[in-house]
């Protein structure tokens, strides 16, 4: 007995310290009111969850064999009851039914594209916030993350001002991943090509961890980054230290930098290329490459006609042994001169004229 | 032509360096399994057992014997499977503190990749299928399945499937992909060497095994029940198979697709799933769970049909509300085709389409809890006998009912936004699995088992590798559903938080648990076969059943039942016990039956080397095997003497030997 | 739970009923059905093509679309290959069922014909679309045109060898019952991609004509 409790104590005292996990004392109000989802529906479920055990251990236990007092109730023939019937579909349908509802609001109102309609419980979005912009790429392993308004960028560490809603563009550069801060919000997958979006909100600060959480390959494990949640002016000191570096994330470093490696250590540039995150998403950073975007609307518009079959290039050998590629000429469709990006001019590289 | 010219054109890219003689446990791996295999060879040699095994054994179309050889694949098959989960548990329980752990990611990522596909492809499907095969002809009073031959040779592309995946451990390297290899990780830009091809061939030839089994088993169920079996006086297992195969039907022509479509962009350089020139990696997400969500219910509706059968026969009661099984077992199948974006929801298809498949899927719960109050229902006012099929059935009933649940929360997209990809995924999925699908193969193996064998297994081991199993699957997984909620992600090779470490090794101690469970299981193999005069079942209904499988002697005879049987109740035999029915003992006739064929062996075998010299890009090896499977398979069309008569006094002579064993026995 | 009841058993004499069959019992032949079956899961491969060129079938990479790669009069005689071969299969079956082998075996004859012209200007099509630069590794589009008509025309392949093989075995043995349930079920091969074809030739070919 003595043992036993040795034992039970311990593992009583392990699951107790599993309540505070990370999951379960957010930080930030979306994943708070994701975790509230998971306490109702499990309560929810409870309900006929827990009556259906005891039942099963129940009658387990009443109508064994070797229990005289039962086998007078023996009825083997007994195989139908429209009112037990009726109750057994019934009762899993009402609970459905109470989390189907809950499921479709809150999906609607927890859609990470959705921007946001409060900083936390009871405090309504203040009129005229702009919600922080934070471009993400998900690199082979590692993260890059872009602050357009402040002209700055990093690697494997993001930083945001407490209470102030933040609005990531996330996409990746080779394979998928997906985006995740377990105290801020829910995950989204990070994908080459495409954008996904997050809107969320961290209401303490504080230094967070991010992790992939989409296997990704060898380097996978340490593809993590810290989360600074700063208030307002230690955020602006942050950026000031990140403008201060005087590195500068050009086409050509950037093309550096995606190439495949691990562990890499946290990293600041002062100033960023013009149009690199549109160029990263659309898959041209590469100045002699056609952006997906202006593919889709000439797609849209038919193609290119036979003669576009012959449109295929490759990066050019010196820009490639400059940038350390290794000599592996992947082929991807060339850029024309001039295409149309939202009326305005651009080039192909997304640079404005 | 020169000489690397001529070893290309023969070899492919294989060469000396493909052997991984530099990875120690790949090596140790690889002479345990030679010295085990040369040793077993040696064995039946020594035994003479050659002959014995091609003509009774590997060219028979006898559905018992294949569904039997099924069994045996999975069961070997499990021990690759679970030596994996067993090295990933380990990994993970000491990779800390800057500890990389025994397993660098190329080998780790491996063994995670290999683990499900094993677990998934040649474990569950095996045995799964060969319970089908065993049983369904049985069942519904049929002599064989309607195409015995299929059956054999559908068995065999299976083992040449699983044949490649074993010799990826010691012939080059497995994929690093995990279990649905999605692109473009999958794709030759990020994976150029032969794992995904591996993975994509493995999955290939078996796929053909198991669609042509789904077409095969439907049209048995369909064409050859006894007369006087309408579809609602079918048996419940009979039920789930039907519906089981309606689906692998439905649903592997869509997996044959997906991985052709990713093999041309591997070989051809097409671009559906490529990043640049206009493919799209999402459709691939998307089609191989068209076929995913299907394949779990292909896993766990047959052994929905194996508790019903356990859970009837043991409360000696009919199953409570025979007809809402069967609509609930139609629903779930139905259903299972509107629920497969649930495995990405974050993928962000916007919040209506993530409602409508969160709702889609917390819908199957209803009719799944409709099967759990069926069988509680059959429980009550029973009188429960608790061998070993029923204690996993309780086993199951209680384990299960938690699995669901963290379903149904997975269901719930904002949910999963936070607990997608996480160990509690982990967690959720192999609670179901193991919960539902393996308890369910254990209830149905021990519960079969006297009928095939004609003797039951030892109950002392039973119980030890059942009660190993269910406290050593919580012990392992519990801590998953934990660490899920402290964000940890799957598919991890080392940690950085310390605190998270003592979770991860109950995990491992829990995976020890389970370790004994299969243990027991095979000493319960042994033992019973060490004493098999004494648990001997000369009745050939040692549960006191109620389908027409308990009708026959134990083991049946190649024939199965002397007299097709009339059916004139769902439970047909326990009907039969009630009435007083007495075995017709006379006019016997001669009985028409499918002949042996070596053809489904050798048609497999060329699969296998044809699917290895694509893996290796042996492309003349490869040209030449596919023509030489063309003709041979044209070459059986030529054979129609397919089928002999046992002559009726042989049915008499063994239906007579039956009566003697069965008037000693009383 | 006033309405349980239980099931009345023994309540019909013993002596009315049969449990065993004293005949012998044959169960109807599945062979059809099976293939069937077998033709339906063919079709969710065909499916899966449509499906991946319906989502793919306009990402053209700045590369051709339909209406520049096209030849529709060339299609419309391959189709007419094709669909006079099923007309020609459905001939030969009419001769099988009247038993008459030697023109059963020359309808089965022009069949093999038909197709094999059908499949001869499908590949003299694909070898000028390679020439032309639009191979399948140009663009989505043309991945996805070539595998779902390439996968058609395998399966024509495969038909025909399938059908040469039938003569031999009719040839050899006749119009048996086991010759016959063959060539009922490459009849229905044979159809069914007809039926195919026919989805091929309106979504690929006259949809992708469009601009």
């Amino acid at each position: 007995m003595k043992m036993l409790r040795g034992l039970l104590i311990p593992a009583l005292a392990l699951l107790l310290s599993g309540c505070d996990a990370v999951l379960f004392s957010p930080s930030g109000d979306i994943a708070r009111q994701q975790r509230d989802l998971i306490i109702i529906s499990v309560v929810l479920m409870l309900l006929i969850v827990v009556p259906v055990i005891v039942m099963i251990l129940h009658f387990a236990w009443k109508y064994r064999e070797s229990n005289k007092a039962a086998s007078a109730e023996y009825a083997p023939d007994w195989n139908h009851s429209t009112v037990l019937e009726l109750l057994i579909w019934a009762a899993p349908l009402l609970i459905i039914i109470a989390l189907g509802a809950i499921t479709w609001t809150s999906t609607h109102k927890l859609d990470p594209y959705r921007p946001l309609d409060q900083v936390s419980q009871g405090r309504p979005l203040v009129a005229g916030v702009k919600p922080l912009r934070v471009d993400v790429v998900a690199l082979d392993w590692k993260w890059l993350f872009l602050y357009p308004e402040q002209g700055i960028a990093t690697v494997n560490e993001v930083a945001a001002p407490v209470d102030r809603p933040i609005e990531f563009h996330i996409t990746a550069s080779t394979v998928m991943n997906a985006f995740f801060v377990p105290s801020l919000a829910g995950m989204i997958y990070a994908m080459p090509g495409m954008e996904t979006q997050l809107n969320a909100v961290m209401n303490k600060t504080g230094d967070f961890e991010g992790i992939s959480a989409n296997y990704s390959g060898a380097g996978f494990s340490d593809m993590r980054f810290r989360f600074h949640s700063l208030s307002e002016g230690d955020f602006d000191a942050w950026v000031a230290k990140a403008k201060a570096s005087a590195d500068e994330l050009g086409r050509e470093d950037y093309l550096k930098l995606e190439q495949p490696s691990e562990k890499e250590p946290v990293h600041y540039y002062g100033s960023v290329a013009p149009g690199l995150y549109n160029a990263i998403l659309n898959r041209c950073v590469e100045s002699n490459r056609m952006c997906a975007n202006d593919m889709m609307a000439l797609d849209a518009r038919g193609g290119q006609g036979v003669v576009g079959a012959y449109n295929v290039t490759s990066l050019d050998a010196a820009t490639r042994a400059r940038v350390g590629l290794a000599d592996d000429d992947r082929r991807y469709v060339g850029a024309l001169c001039v295409a149309s990006n939202g009326g305005q001019p651009m080039t192909p590289a997304g640079r404005p004229l | 032509m020169n000489m690397p010219d001529l070893a290309k054109l023969i070899f492919g890219r294989l060469t000396i360096e493909a052997i991984p003689y530099h990875e120690p446990i790949l090596i140790g791996t690889f002479i345990a399994v030679a010295i085990g295999g040369i040793a077993l060879l040696t064995l039946i040699t020594r035994a003479k057992l050659w002959g014995y095994l091609w003509s009774e054994w590997f060219t028979s179309i006898d559905h018992k014997k294949i569904g039997i050889m099924y069994m045996v694949l999975g069961i070997v098959m499990l021990l690759r499977g679970f030596s994996d989960a067993i090295m990933m548990r380990a990994q993970q329980a000491i990779a800390f503190n800057g500890n990389p752990g025994f397993l660098p990611p190329h080998h780790y990522d491996q063994i995670f990749t290999a683990h499900g596909v094993i677990m998934i492809f040649f474990v569950a499907m095996p045995l799964v299928t060969g319970l089908m095969n065993y049983v369904v002809p049985l069942q519904i009073g049929a002599r064989d399945v309607a195409f015995p031959f299929l059956n054999n040779f559908s068995f065999w592309m299976t083992v040449a499937g699983a044949m490649l995946v074993m010799a990826s451990l010691f012939v080059g390297e497995f994929a690093r992909t995990g279990w649905l290899a999605y692109p473009p990780l999958s794709g030759l830009a990020q994976s150029p060497d032969v794992g995904v091809d591996y993975y994509i061939w493995s999955l290939q030839v078996a796929g053909v095994g198991t669609t042509l089994s789904g077409i095969n088993l439907l049209a048995t169920i369909v064409k050859m029940r006894a007369p006087g079996m309408t579809m609602m006086k079918m048996p419940v297992f009979t039920w789930t198979s039907l519906l089981t195969n309606v689906l692998i039907v439905a649903a592997f022509p869509v997996l044959t697709a997906v991985l052709a479509l990713l093999a041309l962009d591997r070989y051809a350089g097409t671009n559906f799933f490529t990043n640049d020139f206009g493919g799209n990696a999402m459709m691939y997400v998307n089609l191989i769970w068209i076929w995913g969500h299907p394949e779990v219910y292909i896993l766990v509706l047959p052994v929905f049909g194996v508790f019903s059968e356990v859970v009837a026969t043991f409360s000696r009661k009919r199953l409570f509300g025979y007809a809402s099984m069967v609509y609930a077992t139609v629903v779930i199948a139905v259903l299972s085709y509107l629920v497969w974006l649930h495995h990405f929801f974050t993928m962000g298809s916007g919040a209506s389409v993530n409602s409508f498949f969160g709702i889609t899927t917390m819908i199957i719960s209803i009719p799944t809890g409709a099967k759990i109050f069926n069988w509680l229902f059959t429980m009550y006012r029973g009188r429960i006998k608790f061998d070993v099929p029923m204690l996993w059935t309780v086993g199951f009933m209680v384990t299960f009912v938690i699995g669901g649940m963290t379903g149904v929360m997975l269901a719930v997209p904002p949910a999963d936004f936070l607990l997608h990809n996480s160990l509690f995924l982990i967690a959720h999925f192999h609670n179901v699995i193991i919960g539902g699908v393996i308890f369910g193969l254990f209830a149905g193996i021990n519960y079969w088992f006297p009928k095939a064998f004609g003797y039951r297994l030892d109950e002392f081991w039973g119980k030890c590798s059942f009660w190993f199993w269910l406290v050593g699957f919580w012990v392992a997984f519990t801590p998953l559903y934990v660490l899920g909620f402290m964000g940890v992600t799957r598919r991890m090779n080392h940690f950085e938080d310390p605190s998270l470490q003592i979770w991860f090794q109950i995990a491992a101690f829990g995976a020890f648990l389970v370790a004994l469970g299969i243990g027991s299981f095979l000493i319960q193999l042994w033992v019973s076969y060490k004493r098999r005069d004494q648990l001997r079942d000369v009745t050939g209904d040692p549960w006191h059943g109620r389908t027409l499988e308990w009708s026959t002697s134990s083991p049946p005879p190649a024939y199965n039942f002397a007299f097709t049987p009339v059916i004139h109740d769902n439970d047909a035999w326990w009907d039969m016990k009630e009435r007083n029915a007495r075995r017709r003992l006379e006019g016997y006739l001669p009985i028409h039956m499918p002949k042996n064929t070596g053809a489904g062996v050798i048609l497999a075998g060329i699969s296998f080397v044809f699917g290895f010299a694509m893996i290796w890009h042996m492309f003349l090896v490869a040209g030449i095997a596919f023509v030489a499977l063309v003709a041979t398979a044209i070459g059986h069309t030529f054979n129609y003497k397919r089928d002999y008569y046992i002559p009726a006094d042989v049915v008499a002579r063994t239906e007579a030997a039956r009566t003697e064993e069965l008037a000693a026995h009383v | 739970m006033s309405d349980m009841h239980a099931t009345p058993s023994a309540a019909i004499a013993e002596q009315d009923v049969e449990f065993w069959m004293k005949e012998d019992h044959h169960p109807a032949n599945g062979t059809l059905l099976g293939f069937w079956i077998y033709l339906m899961s063919d079709c969710l491969i065909f499916a899966c093509l449509f499906a991946t060129y319906g989502v793919l079938g306009r990402s053209y990479a700045g590369g051709p679309s339909g209406a520049d790669l096209f030849d529709l009069p060339l299609v419309a005689v391959n189709t007419t290959m094709l669909l006079l071969s099923s007309i020609t299969y459905g001939f030969a079956v009419l001769e099988m069922q009247k038993d008459r082998k030697g023109t059963m075996m020359a309808w089965l004859i022009i069949t093999g014909l038909f197709g094999a012209a059908f499949l001869g200007i499908e590949l003299w099509e694909f070898s000028h679309l390679i020439h032309e630069g639009a191979g399948p590794q140009r663009s989505a589009f043309l991945s996805s045109f070539f595998t779902l008509v390439g996968t058609h025309g395998l399966h024509v392949t495969f038909g025909i060898i399938w059908l040469i093989t039938l003569l031999f075995q009719v040839g050899r043995l006749g119009l048996t019952p086991a010759n016959k349930r063959r060539i009922m079920c490459l009849s229905m091969f044979w159809h069914f991609l007809d039926v195919v074809w026919i989805g091929v030739f309106t979504f690929v070919y006259l949809m992708g004509s469009l601009p």
